[in-house]
Order: structure tokens, then sequence, then C-alpha cells
């Protein structure tokens, strides 16, 4: 006869076994809902004449080569030291790595077989041609907003590469979070395929990381539209093509985009850079129109400049842009900032300041040893070579990360064509302790009219461990 | 193991260091300051200000720092020093603080950076006296001149150039660098740690080179004055009779 089960543990496998059945059913449920958003899109075709199969091939090819350096698609797509296009580079992801794949047209690991409409299918529903969902980590959640005719123009041009053999890489995500199921779960939180766009239409119903302006068709970056033209084509760029948000959108701990987040400021995955808010009038929503195109387009004449992964941005992306649509993005990201966020307010002097204060005449002999050379006594720095740091956003910015890492690695601004020689900042990373650090950047925070906040020796050190893990 | 190597690293500069005493610190302490100072008092629209970055930690002559030791810029091939910066961009060679600071760089602008460091002129530092026994130096200079047909390896001249200052324009001189510095560079070929473009020729040498034979190479080197015409040759010298040419990627 069978030992009979303790009531105690009968309980537990019963309540062990719904628990299994409502997560099987919530897979199940997710899993379909995702199918079905497909199946009713899968009858969705482009209206004849909307591709431009029929159009000049050659400026085909140019237009989806721009279209190529407005997404920036060779940066991810590019390992470091392999051939462009073919994949390859390690994504940091807050759940570990994620491998860029090859667009190059081979016929075993690219896209060679592919067509304009598999292509279509993987950017505005993030599915490859088997099916298989896609990892967020290629933003289909913004490129999810890039119209027809543009993703046929970038295909062409993909096809038009030389095809490399080069094998994908496995990402390094653990389980369950590299199965499909987890991808199934997340998309149907946070992704939903944009709408058809259709001039004026609002966006309702479509993802959360469609912004309050409505998006419209591209205008063909008409150089004399009208201004509300300019901002429906910056909101087209910057929420499609550019994925701007998948770099500077506040995310959960899923690694979902907040709804009504998508430019307020995020500290990225991997080497803790801060991708500026592009809203907050104390960060990067103060720039001027003129400001934002050159820093776009890597022109340092209003010394405005990017640096740490903004600076690969503009390197192979956006010094590309055409003056219109770099006016457009400048023209709609000026439409955004002026969405006041309810709590900003100019930091008050914390107090840690105060008890800095003793250590203000070590810190101002820092930087009159270590600095002034380049940034100026009077942190005015030097036109065209060095940025000032007396009233400069960047540089009271919170969190502080940005002016950490500036001084711990040093760098350089990226060298553009309008740019081509910058000037270089040295590391003081095996220099100066996290203590002189953190004394030098309150000092420069605090200085000259500076109303920033102080930096302390720990979130030094947690910056510099977390950039030393990469 | 890049622990293993960063601390090797670290030994090896602090035992530089050490045997270098105390005037020898001084000099080049004050020839840094001098330097440096004259470079930053006033601010020049030059190659020499936007290099700061650089110069910084390898100095003019070089010099040692916390985690290692920054090589000579100043007089190498052109070629060459592009190709090491390429190669940190690529990943075939592996320091932090130089990828970030050469990710947002054009190729134009690497090669200008090269040939401005290359066209530099600044004298040599006299040789580190090292307490080496006399057969290691001979095993050491037959290598160097000879090699060693026995064992595969050719001889360094027969590529770095008979006065082993370079060879125009991707081929680095061999003399006027501390010996430390030469042991981790062959050391890193050796387990990979440093790359150079496929084919690989110093890392197929490095791996036929013993742990002796890597210590009486760079004793010797270590122990050479640099010729005071310390230019890269212009041309590799004619093959040795009996010898063989090796194929270089990154000296083609």
């Amino acid at each position: 006869m069978k030992p009979s089960v303790p009531p105690s543990v009968a309980a537990r496998r019963l309540l062990g076994s719904a628990l299994a059945l409502v997560l099987a059913v919530s897979v199940w449920v997710f899993g379909a809902a995702d199918a079905i958003q497909v199946y009713t899109d899968a009858n969705y075709r482009a209206p004849p004449g909307a591709s431009l199969l029929d159009a000049n091939q050659a400026s085909r090819l140019a237009e989806g080569e721009y279209l190529s350096r407005v997404g920036n698609c060779v940066a991810c797509h590019t390992a470091p030291g392999g051939a462009a296009f073919a994949g390859g580079r390690a994504i940091a992801t807050p759940f570990g790595n994620v491998h860029s794949t090859n667009l190059t047209p081979d016929p075993r690991y690219g896209l060679g077989g592919w067509s304009a409409d598999d292509f279509w299918h993987a950017m505005h529903h993030g599915k490859s041609r088997d099916g298989r969902r896609l990892s967020p980590a290629f933003p289909y959640t913004s490129y999810t907003h890039v119209s027809r005719a543009d993703s046929d123009a970038l295909f062409a041009y993909l096809q038009a590469l030389a095809p490399v053999a080069k094998a994908p890489t496995p990402s390094s995500l653990d389980w369950p979070l590299n199965t499909q199921a987890a991808l199934a779960v997340w998309r149907a939180l946070y992704f939903w395929p944009q709408e058809r766009a259709q001039a004026g239409a609002a966006s309702q119903g479509s993802s959360p990381s469609a912004a309050a302006a409505p998006v419209a068709e591209p205008a063909g970056a008409a150089p004399g539209g009208t201004a509300l033209a300019s901002v429906a084509r910056g909101a087209y760029l910057v929420q499609g093509l550019g994925h701007c948000s998948e770099c500077h959108g506040a995310r959960g701990p899923l690694g979902g985009l907040k709804s009504g987040k998508q430019l307020a400021g995020a500290v990225l995955p991997g080497p803790p850079w801060y991708a500026p808010s592009l809203e907050r009038a104390d960060q990067a929503g103060a720039l001027s129109p003129a400001q934002t195109v050159a820093l776009l387009q890597g022109d340092v004449s209003s010394q405005m400049f990017a640096t740490g992964p903004m600076a690969e941005v503009v390197l192979h992306g956006t010094q590309y842009l055409r003056d219109a649509d770099a006016q457009a993005i400048a023209a709609y990201l000026q439409s955004v900032a002026h969405t006041r966020d309810p709590l900003l307010a100019e930091p008050p002097l914390s107090a840690s300041t105060v008890t800095q204060a003793g250590a203000d005449a070590g810190a101002a002999k820092l930087y009159e040893d270590r600095c002034a050379q380049c940034h100026g006594k009077n942190g005015q720095g030097q036109s065209g070579a060095y940025p000032a740091l007396a009233g400069n956003r960047a540089v009271v910015m919170v969190p502080p990360n940005n002016a950490v890492l500036s001084v711990l690695y040093g760098g350089f601004a990226p060298a553009t064509a309008k740019h081509p020689r910058p000037f270089g900042m040295p590391p003081y990373l095996l220099t100066l302790s996290d203590a002189e650090v953190a004394a030098v950047l309150t000092h420069v925070r605090t200085a000259w009219g500076n109303r920033g906040e102080a930096v302390s020796a720990l979130q030094v050190q947690q910056i510099r461990q977390a950039q030393a893990r990469q | 193991m890049q622990k293993l190597l960063a601390s090797f690293f670290y030994r090896a500069g602090r035992r530089w260091l050490e045997s270098v005493g105390g005037t020898g610190i001084l000099g080049l302490a004050l020839l840094g300051l001098v330097a440096s100072g004259a470079q930053a008092a006033v601010f020049e629209d030059s190659m020499a200000q936007r290099t700061l970055a650089c110069t910084g930690c390898h100095g003019p002559q070089g010099q040692s720092g916390p985690d290692g030791y920054y090589p000579r810029l100043a007089g190498k091939p052109e070629g060459y020093l592009y190709n090491q910066l390429r190669n940190i961009q690529d990943g075939r060679r592996h320091y932090a603080l130089m990828e970030g600071l050469l990710m947002p760089l054009s190729d134009a602008y690497l090669h200008e950076i090269a040939a401005y460091f290359s066209a530099l002129e600044i004298p040599y530092p006299p040789p580190i006296v090292q307490n080496t026994k006399a057969a290691v130096l001979a095993r050491g200079q037959a290598l160097v001149r000879q090699g060693d047909a026995a064992l595969n390896i050719p001889a360094c001249t027969q590529c770095h150039g008979p006065a082993l200052t370079g060879v125009q324009p991707s081929t680095p001189g061999l003399v006027g660098l501390p010996r430390d510095y030469l042991n981790a560079q062959l050391g890193g070929w050796q387990t990979g740690q440093r790359k150079a473009q496929a084919p690989d020729c110093m890392a197929t040498i490095a791996r036929r080179l013993s742990d002796a034979d890597v210590h009486a190479v760079t004793s010797w080197l270590a122990s050479q004055t640099v010729p005071k015409q310390a230019h890269p040759a212009p041309r590799k010298p004619a093959l040795a009779p009996g010898a063989v040419a090796m194929d270089c990627g990154s000296a083609r």
C-alpha cells in the first residue's frame, strides 16, 4: 500500500500545480496575443506604388545609405575589428549581452534570400523571417515607426553590400530570459507595432513609445516646409530610425520603456554613462535648435559637443544628417522641451557641500594644477578646443556620471567632417584618487556661479567599479 | 588573466623604476615637468596641444606608470604607430584607457597623430645598467643578429633593421626600450593578449622562444645604446643566405 501523503505536503503540491498552470496559461495567452497581432497585420501589404521598386536604383541606394546613417546601423552591427554590417558586437542590456546580427546578404548567416517584406516584418514587428521573435536589443520598439518606403530603401542598400560569411554569436542571457516565451511576455507588456502612419493621424492604440506629437508620413524632408511639417519630420526621425529613446528613455525593471518617459534620461547598462533628459531645462532640453544641430552634426562652433557613447553616434550617424533633417530634429526636440516637469526645480545646495567647504582650498589647488591649463582659471574653457566648465549644464547635471567618467577616462570630441582634429583630455584614472576626483568635481560644480551638488568619493568609486566590470 | 598581466606590468614597472636609480628618475621627472609645463602654459593650435591626451601618460620619451610602462611614441615609424592605434580600436591590443580615447577618432586623424609623433626628434636616454651574466648577453646577441636555425627563429635584424632602429613604414625599432616592456610584449604575443594583423609573425616567433631565450634577447636589447642616427631604415635589408622570409600582415 502506498504511504499516505501528509495534508501540508499535498496542499503545497496542489498550490505548485496551480501556479504552474497559471504560468503556462499566461505564457500561452501572451504568445497567442502576440501571434494575433502579427496575423492581423500580415494582411497589410504596401499599397501599389508605395514601394520604390520602380525608382532610380542609384538614388535609392544613396537614400538607403543615408537612412542607415540616420539609424546608425553600422555601429551596432559591426564588431570591433570586424567587417562592416556583419554583426557580432556585444550590446549590453541589464540582463546580459546580446550580439548583433549579420545584415550583409550572406545566404547562410545574413540577409541573403530575404525579401523587402521580410525586412519590413523585422523592422515593424520585431520578428525574423522564420517568425522568431527578435530581442528588443534590436530596437524595433522605435523602428516600428519607420515607413514602408524607408524600410525598402534601407533594405535595398543592405542587399547591395558585399556578403560576409560571419556566423552569429549567441547571446549571454541566462535562462529563461533567452527564450521565446520570455520575449512574448516582454512584447505583450511593452511593444505594439505602430499603426500604419497616415498624415495627421494621432498615435492612439500604438506602442507606449509613441510620444504625444503625431507621427506622420515623412514629408521627404522638404527644405521649405512649414514649421509643423518640420516638427513632424523631426518626430518621425527621433521616434523611428533615430531610436533616441532607446538610450535617452527611462526604463522599468523589466527593461521596457516607461510610458511618457521616452526622452526623460537614463543611465546606460554597461559603462554607466548617463544619457541626459532631452526635455528638462536643466539638462539637454535647454539646448537651442542651433546648438542641437551643431551637436548632432559634429560642429563645435557653439561649444556643444558629445562625449562618451553619443560621440560614437555623432561620428558614425548624425554627422551625416542633412541640414533640413537636423533642423527638423532640433525643432521637434524644442517642442518637446516646452513640456515642464512639475518636479523640476533648482537643486538646492545640499548639506554635503557644507562639509566639503573645509576641503575647498585643496580642491581649488587640484583644479589649478590639473585642469586650469586647458579649462581656464575661471572655467572659461578655450573656444573650439576645450569646453567651458562655468555655466555648463552637462557639468552640473544630476546624476554626475558623465562628469566623473570624463575626469577618469578623458576623451575626445568626435572627429567629424566639420571638426576633424579634436583636442583631447587625458585620463586621470591612475593619478587621482576617488576623494580627489570628488573634491575637484565638487569644486567645479559649485564655483563660478555653478549651482550644482557635491560629488562624493563613494559615487566616484561606484562609477569606477561599474566601468571596470566591463 | 588580465589581472595577472596587469600585476606583471605593475611589477615590471616597479623593477624598472627601482633599477633606474635616483639621478635617472629626477632627470626624467624634470624633463617631464618641463615638457608638460611648456606645452600646457599657453594654448597653441598645434598637434602638441591636441595630443596632450596622449603625452600625459606617454611623456616625451615613454615613462612608467602605476599600471605598467607607456612606451615612447617619438620617432617610431608612422605606419607602426598607426597600426597600433588601429589595433587598439579593433581589439587586437587591449588597454581600456586608450580604447575610450580612440573610439571617437576618424582614420584620417589617426594617420595625422601617427605622422606627428613619428616626426618628433627627441633624444634617447642612456640604457639602464643591468647586471646580466655575460653568457646570457652573448646568447641574446646571437639570437638578435643570427637567430637560431634549429629552432626556426629568424634574426631580429632581418626585419627590424641591422641597427635595430626599425624599418619604414611599419616595423618598429627594438633599442631604447626597457627590458621589462620588451618582456611584456613578447609575453603578450605568446599568450595572445597582444595581436597584430594576420598573419601575425611576431606571435609565431615569440612562441618559438623559451623563457631563457626571451630573457637573453630582451636583456641584450635593453643594454644597447641607441645610435645617434636613430631613424628607421628606409627599407628592409636583403635576406641573408639561408634565412627564411617571414610574411607579416602588419608590415606589408
